[in-house]
This record gives structure tokens, C-alpha cells and sequence, in this order.
């Protein structure tokens, strides 16, 4: 897990805006504060005002109220707003947004030139190597598909050496297989030029793969909000996002089985069996265990199919008091492992906080 | 073509006006055109109408408001005298100022469509790339609107070239002043020269025709803005 450091400094964005369009008024009220490392996702259903929020934190929206700060730098206040022009961003919209008169190169130069810091050539290969856009230099915007115009547009985000990447579902508008072509660039590009990245998303697959900090939007409201294990292992996800609930954990690679196409995984002294996808040894990977694939059993359960079985401990018990299910916490060596069983389970087994438990994991998503 | 000295007299006068006419209007037609374009004012509707008022008024009606207006006891009038630049009426500024007005919608909406076509979606993408906004304007703006642009400097041009009633209101047919071609052609029928008037009628037939084919081959090229008004 990414763990936030203390002395890094925070994006706080404490907004309110309301915007009308005919006799619609919809309100954006805002509180949040996260580190500016990493990926921080915003997700959220269409019209939650994930756009919103991204278009008042660059300045595009003009009836905004707050505070927004962005480490030592304000850029709205009671007394000031910044204009867009000088706020240090990098954004990429949903539908790219290329300049039709300028080929490829002339986009990326419209950034250099106005980037406030030098672009050094070195640093110009670097982005365009990074997502792969060298042999399209002398194309028009219309002369590329979806997903080259993406990383055109997400190359010339970059190139303005921006203080933090902004992306509102950049892969949104691409169908799945261009979704696959740009998502590994995107995945790359943090580790690569080290840049904060705000990242809008309604797809929680993407959100996490990506993401280290999650902020979910709900009408415009911070529903919740925190690390993306800290948010996709909460009770209190959207009613739509429940069927998600997951652990999402890091694990490194650390022993192959030729024999049955396996590698092992540890984390936190545990281990855990993968299918085997040609991971290094030594390679750490993110891993994702959807609550309801993880069942619990009594007894170490040997004979049976499910080959990923760790004993702990029963952390806590959240009971949907509304619906048949309930959310058990289980404490493994140091971390916590979330399954979601039916409430009649619970009552069943006598399950309460502290006992001990195997928890048998179906199945595991290997996020990258 | 056998064109007398006044012929060509009116011809280079009428080419000067329009090209002064042109340069100023897109210089002063542009930022109108823009905030047409993006105003969210209730003065939009106003400013639409009066810009788009010589299409309408007879060019009799809007010459005798400036002619009143530059005159001796109207406000330009008593600004220029102030100024010490004399009266406007019946000179060539007179009818640089009385163009202006009347070509001012033939170059206004041209740039105004291209500008709305453009919408606010590259304007901002612009701004989030430190682009200020005469950045923009001469770097965005100015090239994806160019084909509005050059409609708007055509249909200026040739409309220019091709009034009359306003310049026989505050012009008059003063040779090298105010003289301009199409005041020279009404002066040949007059006199019965007809083969004069058949002369430089058939040039402006073709300077005409050519201004068009150039605009709609524009336009069918889909370089240039729809122009739709016009009478």
C-alpha cells in the first residue's frame, strides 16, 4: 500500500459551485483533502460531478466558491482565483481536444512553449517514446484513431511540466480494445515521470488498477474517501459500488511452479497461489480480492478446490441490516482481508469478533 | 478595354475605399464578432440587431442619418471639426465611415459563425495549456476561424465595391474624391454613354462573379463558415 507521507503536501480542495442548465440547478459542495503523490481517483456515476470537480480544481468553471490549495500554492480563496492559464496543470479531457490545425508535433510544441519551466529535448523523447507516439509527429488530429489521440493529448499534458495531471476519463470515450492499448501508458506514466495524477473514472476496474487514493462522488458529495484498500474495503461504498467491495493488496512475486502453471505470492507473511502470467520473480503486483469471492470456513477445508486458504482472525462483522448480507473483516499476519457472506451464515456459524477463521479466496484479480 | 482616365480613376478609388473599408472592418468587426459569439448578455440581442440593421434599411435611409450625423451640427460632425479634420460629408472619409456601417454585418457574421463553430472546447483546452487569452486569440482563434476570416474580408471587399445609394447620399461624384465605379455608371447612363457604362458594368459582372466562386469554392471545400445572409 502506499502509505502517504507526512511531509509531502496535500491538495485540499473544499468547493462549492452550483450550475444551471435550463430550469436544472445541480450543486457540487465538496470537501476533501489528499496527498499530492501518486494517483488519487475520483469515481463516481455519470452526473455524481466528477467533471465538475476536475473543471473547478483547473479553473474552467467560474462560479466556484472555496479554498483550494495545492501544496504551497492557493489558487482560489476568498480573495483570489487564479486563471486557468496560471494554474500548473496538466489536462486531458474526456474527447482529447487536439488543435485541427496543428499536426501532432505542433500540438506537443503548443505545450513546450508554454510550459513555464524548459523543455529539454531528452524529456520530449522521453514523453513521446513513453506513449509511443514518435511515428505520428507529422499526422492532423483526424488523421488518428481514438486511442492514438489520447496519448497525443495525454503527451501533451505532460509536456507542460505540469504540477499535477488531470484526467477525466481519458479512456472513456475508446472502445475496449483501445481501452487496453491506452491503460498500460497510463499505468506507466506515474512510476515514469512522477507527476500527481487526478484521475476521474466510473469504471472501478480501472479505478483499481490505477488509483491509490479513491474519492467517491454520490450527486455531488463526498460519499467517502481515502485509500483505495481503505475505500474498497468500506461498508460504506455507494449501494452501486457493493457488488465491488474488495481487498486490494500488494503481493511480490516470489517463487514460480512450472509443473501447474503457478507462481507464489507473499505479502505481509502471507502467501498466496497466482495463475501464471510470466511475472518476474521479485516483481511486486497489485492484487485485487472481490469480497464476494472469499468465503469463510471453521476448519482448514483440504479437501476442496479452492486452493488460496489463510487462517486469521475475525476483526469485525458489518451487518447490512437492510439486505442478507453482512461484511466480515479478517485479520491475516498484518493485513486485512474483507468476504462478503449472507447475514443467515453468520448466525449459522456463531461468528463473532476475534474467533478464529480460515477465509478460502475463489478467486484473485491480478491488477498489474 | 478602351477605359477613359475617368474610368480609371473611379476604378482605383473604388479598390482603395474597399480595401481601407476591409482592413479597418476586420480590425474593429473581430472583437464584435467574438463577443457575439460567447456574450451570455441580454445585450447580445440588441447588438445582433443593429449590426445586421443595414441588411435591412435602404442604404438611402442610413446614408441620411450620417449625413445629418457628419454634418456641421451632428456629432461627428463637431468632433471632426474639433478635431480639425473638416467636414466628412462628400469626402473620401466621409465615405469610409458611411462603408463601414454599411459593410459592418458582412464581415461581423462571417467571423461570428466560425468563431460560435470553433465553441469553447479548444478555447479551454488552450487555457489549461498556459495559453492566455491574446495567446489564444492570435494562436487558436484567429487559425481555426481563418476560413470566417476570409469569407468575412471577401464579402466586405465586394460589398463594398458594390454600393451606391449610401455614397450618392453622403459622397456625391466628386472625381478622385468620391467618384467610385458604380456612381460613374449611373453618371455614363445619364449622359447616354452607353458604351461606357457597358464597359465598366462588365467589369464589375466579372469582379463580382469572381469574389463569389472564390467564397463558395471556399465554402464547398468546407474551409469557409456558411454565409447565409446577404440580399
Amino acid at each position: 500500500m502506499t502509505k502517504v507521507n507526512s511531509k509531502s503536501s496535500n491538495i485540499v480542495a473544499n468547493l462549492h459551485t452550483s450550475l444551471r442548465s435550463g430550469s436544472q440547478v445541480f450543486e457540487l459542495e465538496v470537501k476533501s483533502k489528499f496527498p499530492s503523490t501518486g494517483i488519487t481517483a475520483i469515481l463516481g456515476e455519470s452526473g455524481s460531478g466528477k467533471t465538475t470537480l476536475l473543471r473547478c480544481i483547473a479553473g474552467l468553471e467560474k462560479s466556484v466558491k472555496g479554498l483550494l490549495e495545492i501544496g504551497e500554492t492557493t489558487w482560489l480563496d476568498d480573495k483570489r482565483c487564479v486563471p486557468t492559464y496560471e494554474r500548473e496543470i496538466g489536462y486531458v479531457f474526456q474527447d482529447a481536444r487536439l488543435f485541427d490545425h496543428l499536426n501532432v508535433h505542433g500540438n506537443l510544441q503548443f505545450a513546450v512553449k508554454r510550459s513555464h519551466e524548459t523543455v529539454k529535448k531528452a524529456f520530449f523523447e522521453e514523453v513521446v517514446g513513453a506513449l509511443d507516439i514518435g511515428h505520428l509527429m507529422q499526422h492532423k488530429p483526424d488523421q488518428l484513431s481514438g486511442g492514438e489521440k489520447q496519448r497525443v493529448a495525454i503527451a501533451r499534458a505532460l509536456l507542460i511540466k505540469p504540477k499535477m495531471l488531470i484526467m477525466d476519463e481519458p479512456l472513456a470515450s475508446l472502445d475496449n480494445a483501445r481501452k487496453q492499448e491506452v491503460l498500460p501508458y497510463l499505468a506507466a506514466l506515474q512510476n515514469k515521470f512522477n507527476v500527481p495524477m487526478l484521475y476521474v473514472s466510473h469504471s472501478t476496474d480501472e479505478v483499481c488498477r490505477l488509483a491509490d487514493h479513491v474519492i467517491v462522488l454520490h450527486q455531488g458529495k463526498v460519499v467517502i474517501q481515502g485509500s483505495i484498500n481503505e475505500v474498497f474495503s468500506s461498508t460504506q461504498l455507494p449501494h452501486v459500488y457493493q457488488q465491488e467491495t474488495s481487498t486490494i493488496i500488494q503481493a511480490k512475486i516470489i517463487e514460480r511452479d512450472e509443473r501447474w502453471h503457478l507462481v507464489k505470492a507473499e505479502f505481509d507473511g502471507n502467501v498466496i497461489w497466482l495463475q501464471d502470467h510470466n511475472q518476474f520473480i521479485g516483481r511486486t503486483v497489485r492484487l485485487r480480492i472481490i469480497a464476494s469471492d472469499v468465503s469463510l470456513s471453521l476448519k482448514d477445508e483440504k479437501e476442496s478446490t479452492i486452493l488460496n486458504r489463510l487462517e486469521g482472525r475475525i476483526a469485525s462483522i458489518q451487518i447490512d441490516s437492510r439486505g442478507a448480507t453482512a461484511l466480515v473483516t479478517i485479520d491475516l499476519m498484518n493485513t486485512e482481508v474483507v468476504a462478503q457472506v449472507t447475514r443467515k451464515s453468520i448466525d449459522d456459524l456463531f461468528l463473532m469478533v476475534g474467533m478464529k477463521i480460515w477465509t478460502q479466496i475463489k478467486s484473485v484479480a491480478i491488477l498489474g | 478595354m478602351g477605359l477613359t482616365d475617368s474610368d480609371i480613376n473611379a476604378i482605383w478609388l473604388t479598390i482603395k475605399l474597399a480595401f481601407t473599408v476591409t482592413i479597418i472592418l476586420l480590425i474593429i468587426g473581430t472583437p464584435i464578432a467574438i463577443w457575439l459569439a460567447k456574450t451570455k448578455s441580454w445585450l447580445r440581442g440588441p447588438i445582433n440587431a443593429i449590426v445586421a440593421l443595414p441588411l435591412v434599411l435602404p442604404p438611402t435611409v442610413l446614408g441620411f442619418y450620417l449625413l445629418i450625423a457628419m454634418g456641421p451640427n451632428g456629432p461627428i460632425g463637431q468632433l471632426t471639426e474639433q478635431l480639425g479634420v473638416g467636414l466628412l460629408p462628400f469626402t473620401f472619409w466621409g465615405l469610409v465611415i458611411g462603408s463601414l456601417f454599411y459593410s459592418l454585418p458582412f464581415v461581423v457574421q462571417p467571423i461570428q459563425n466560425a468563431v460560435e463553430a470553433i465553441g469553447q472546447k479548444p478555447l479551454e483546452a488552450a487555457a489549461t495549456l498556459h495559453s492566455q487569452p491574446m495567446d489564444t486569440f492570435f494562436h487558436v482563434i484567429v487559425p481555426l476561424a481563418k476560413p470566417g476570416f476570409i469569407s468575412a474580408a471577401i464579402l466586405g471587399f465586394a460589398h463594398t465595391v458594390g454600393e451606391f445609394g449610401i455614397v450618392l447620399m453622403i459622397g456625391g461624384n466628386i472625381p478622385m474624391e468620391t467618384k467610385v465605379v458604380s456612381i460613374q455608371i449611373y453618371d455614363q447612363v445619364e449622359a447616354l454613354e452607353y458604351a461606357g457604362a457597358h464597359r465598366l458594368s462588365a467589369i464589375m459582372l466579372g469582379f463580382s462573379f469572381i469574389a463569389l466562386l472564390l467564397l463558395y469554392s471556399f465554402q464547398k471545400r468546407g474551409l469557409a463558415t456558411k454565409f447565409r445572409i446577404g440580399r
